[in-house]
């Protein structure tokens, strides 16, 4: 691999790879990300492989392995280009047909298609399934075209065009000037104007500056930061060296967690190769530009996502945040001047530099431009990550890309920004997703998690899971986080035992403006939300469980019983063998079996097993 | 298994030098550590802090503060019970309650025969499949309580 020094030989080469490439072969793309492998991907491409080498199809098909494209409920996901024949849920066993039937004599296979619930359609092609169709995927659509451990892909898509023609047609200052027309602001929940932060650590002062990539992403049931950095690392890397230049560091870290491991792999391949085209390290692209980069793996904890704690962490020490009277910009990593972004903001940078910010300007909404990826998990028939223009409702999200909720159930709430964020009802469903429109609604973006809820989600449960989680989280430094989420999780515990009484929730609201107004950092500061909405919006719920003692929803054990309904229980036994405490009768078949509530300790097992219907849940 | 002395400074070096005994390193260094140990062993700890100069009340600070890290031996399978959002919406604590009665040991403990250690994970990222079990950094998704008695008879 030769080392390129000058943009001449970075479109040299860039060309002579788009000239091997026949835009008309046949190319077998399978899904290889986390969510795929998890299906088993690595053996669907493994025998696209052979099965390719065995027919002796080398020279007139290509394979690809690629990053995530998105839709996971379907994995693993193959997609034929350049026709864009989208096959599903495909197996192994699958590859010979495939090869034989779509790849060589261009029949499909309707088995593997996706077929439209709503209307019970066939869809051929990748383009025109629902789930993607009303998705604008700037920054993500090119992981179903790269291979991500090939720096070559990603040149071929016109990759580091951006960081060339910064270095040699753009000042610093033009690019920041460039990134705050755009408009951008932070990805990784706050929200703050990236161009302003890169102006202010510029303006700092102290010759030693560093970057920062934060893909620490600790929202449970948020992972489109892994899917990127993971599927296109380079379009991270490149943004990343483009604010190095623009804000004068040398030095760069990428914080990512542990529990990602496909991704730290990807990200160390991808610097590497960078490094080895002299498009990372000294003297960019002969630019005289020097900037390397650093991987350092989080420990499993969420505070480090706050900018302050991370940096501690990055310095070898707890992961503790500090107050910010100073900014980080001013002084953060080592007490030198730090821009820290996140991965998604970072992966924006190369397309604003490219398409130039008034493009990038005119997608969005007045306040919040651009695209956002957002994770659409929990209740929803179509799990997976949109990208979507800011400024679409959460009606569309959720019901026409997410294709509604499974099993006919009913939407109850969705709970975007993770657990600093806030449950929107179905009230506000056509609320268009922005920064400043869901800090309205009490709740926040966030990095982007939208996790779905129905009819059988228990709201006084999900804030008890939430600050549970936080009370878990929450480093301990100062006494109005620590302190107080236990007390909320107490209290939230005795209202889903039973043990709830008058003056509890107005006590939950008082404790909650404590946090925010004293806490020393975000997640403090941002932790009653999931408290607070559920009882703005679902207060009914509350005092279901604190006077009727009741749960409305049919979760909270202590609160509810199993009972068999006679009518519908035909004796067939799999319930009694399920349940480990004995507790259910076997009385003969076609008789209905009998439930001792002494014995049962409501762990679900029957509820689980009992294909029929007869086990409720009241 | 037990570690000499010997084996245990040079592994231990080895790590050390990948990342240039840089302070800074220190969660990545223990990661590698409990990588190769399943636990971060005390005369390790000890080691670390040592070569990298920072007091031991430090690493071991940092070694308690991150959920990844482990003091005591685990288990020869270690089992992550995710409880992501999307997990936990979908029953995922049902299913983690079916693995403590099965294996009678509580979440974040080793069976006695150190044969099993019972672990949870803030969300994997793999959330179409919840609830999800890892076992040994394999995914098994679509987790049901009556399914939990045969996958853990997968594991001798």
């Amino acid at each position: 691999m030769n080392r390129l020094s000058s943009p001449d030989e970075l479109e040299k080469l860039r060309k002579s790879i788009i000239k091997q490439r026949d835009p008309n072969k046949p190319c077998i793309t399978i899904c290889s990300g986390t969510g795929c492998h998890a299906y088993g991907c690595e053996r669907v491409a493994a025998a696209v492989k052979q099965e390719v080498k065995q027919q002796g199809l080398e020279a007139k098909v290509d394979v690809r392995t690629t990053g995530c494209h998105g839709f996971c409920e379907r994995g693993t996901l193959v997609v034929i280009k350049p026709r864009n024949i989208f096959y599903q849920r495909v197996s192994v066993d699958d590859v010979p047909e495939i090869i034989s039937e779509t790849v060589l004599k261009a029949n499909i296979i309707d088995r593997l298609l996706y077929t439209d619930p709503n209307t019970g359609k066939k869809i051929v092609y990748e383009p025109e399934v629902p789930f993607y169709k009303k998705q604008k995927r700037l920054v993500f659509g090119n992981n179903g075209y790269i291979d991500p451990t090939l720096i070559d892909d990603y040149l071929a898509v016109g990759g580091y065009a951006a960081l060339s023609k910064v270095l040699f047609r753009m000042s610093p200052e033009e690019v920041i000037r460039e990134v705050k027309k755009s408009g951008l602001r932070g990805r990784g929940g706050g929200g703050f104007p990236t161009g302003i932060k890169w102006e202010t650590c510029r303006r700092a002062k102290g010759d030693t500056k560093y970057i920062i990539c934060n893909a620490d992403e600790g929202d449970p049931g948020a992972y489109m930061d892994r899917s990127l950095i993971e599927g296109n690392p380079h379009s991270v890397l490149e943004g990343m060296i483009i604010g190095a230049y623009a804000v004068g560091g040398h030095q760069g870290y990428i914080y990512i967690r542990n529990e990602y491991p496909l991704a730290v792999r990807n990200v160390q391949i991808a610097i590497k190769q960078a490094e080895e085209y002299g498009l990372l390290g000294k003297d960019i692209l002969g630019s005289g530009f020097d900037f390397s980069i650093r991987i350092n793996r989080g420990g499993g904890a969420f505070v480090c996502g706050e900018s302050s704690a991370l940096m501690a962490s990055l310095e070898g020490k707890v992961g503790e945040p500090r107050a910010k009277y100073i900014h980080t910009v001013e002084r953060g990593l080592w007490d030198k001047p730090t821009n820290l972004n996140n991965v998604e903001t970072w992966a924006n940078i190369p397309l604003i530099i490219n398409q130039g910010a008034d493009w990038f300007a005119e997608i969005g909404t007045p306040r919040s431009k651009g695209t956002k990826i957002f994770s659409l998990v929990g209740k929803v028939n179509n799990t997976g990550l949109v990208e979507v223009p800011m400024g679409m409702t959460l009606r569309e999200v959720i019901f026409d890309l997410g294709g509604g909720i499974p099993k006919g159930k009913k939407f109850k709430g969705v709970q975007t920004g993770g657990p600093s964020g806030g449950v929107i009802p179905e009230s506000l469903l056509d609320l268009p997703v922005d920064f400043d429109e869901l800090t309205k609604a009490g709740s926040m973006m966030g990095s982007g998690g939208m996790i779905v809820m129905d009819e059988d989600n228990c709201m006084v449960d999900i804030a008890k899971y939430f600050i549970s989680f936080l009370e878990g989280e929450s480093c301990g430094k100062c006494v109005p986080c620590r302190e107080g989420l236990k007390r909320m999780r107490e209290i939230l515990t005795d209202i889903t035992e039973g043990r709830g009484k008058d003056g509890d929730i107005e006590l939950l609201e008082r404790l909650s403006t404590v946090l925010i107004d004293s806490s020393l950092c975000a997640l403090g500061a941002t932790a009653p939300n999931p408290v607070l909405t559920t009882i703005r919006y679902f207060r009914d719920e509350y005092e279901a469980h604190i006077k009727d003692k009741k749960c409305p929803a049919g979760v909270c054990k202590e609160l509810i019983t199993y009972q068999i309904i006679d009518e519908k229980c035909p004796g067939c036994g799999l319930c009694v063998k399920a349940c480990p405490t004995e507790a259910i009768t076997f009385m003969g078949k076609k008789k209905p079996v009998i439930l001792d509530q002494e014995k049962c300790i409501k762990c679900g097992a029957c509820y689980d097993v009992c294909k029929l219907g007869a086990i409720k849940v009241e | 298994m037990r570690i000499t002395a010997k084996q245990l400074k040079q592994k231990t070096k080895s790590i050390l030098d990948n990342y240039q005994r840089d302070q800074g390193m220190l969660v990545s260094i223990l990661q590698d550590i409990q990588a190769e140990y399943n636990y971060l062993p005390k005369k390790v700890l000890v080691e670390v802090s040592r070569a990298l100069g920072a007091p031991l009340s430090q690493v071991y600070s940092v070694a308690t503060f991150f959920k990844a890290f482990s003091l005591e031996p685990r288990g020869r399978h270690l089992i992550n019970v995710c409880l992501g959002t999307a997990c936990h919406v979908r029953g995922a604590v049902r299913v983690l309650e079916a693995i403590e009665r099965e294996l009678a040991i509580k979440a974040g403990r080793t069976t006695k025969d150190l044969k099993f250690t019972l672990e949870t994970v803030n969300c994997v990222g793999a959330c179409a499949l919840g609830p999800i079990v890892i076992i040994n950094g394999e995914y098994h998704g679509q987790m049901k309580t009556d399914k939990v008695k045969a996958l853990l008879q997968n594991y001798t």
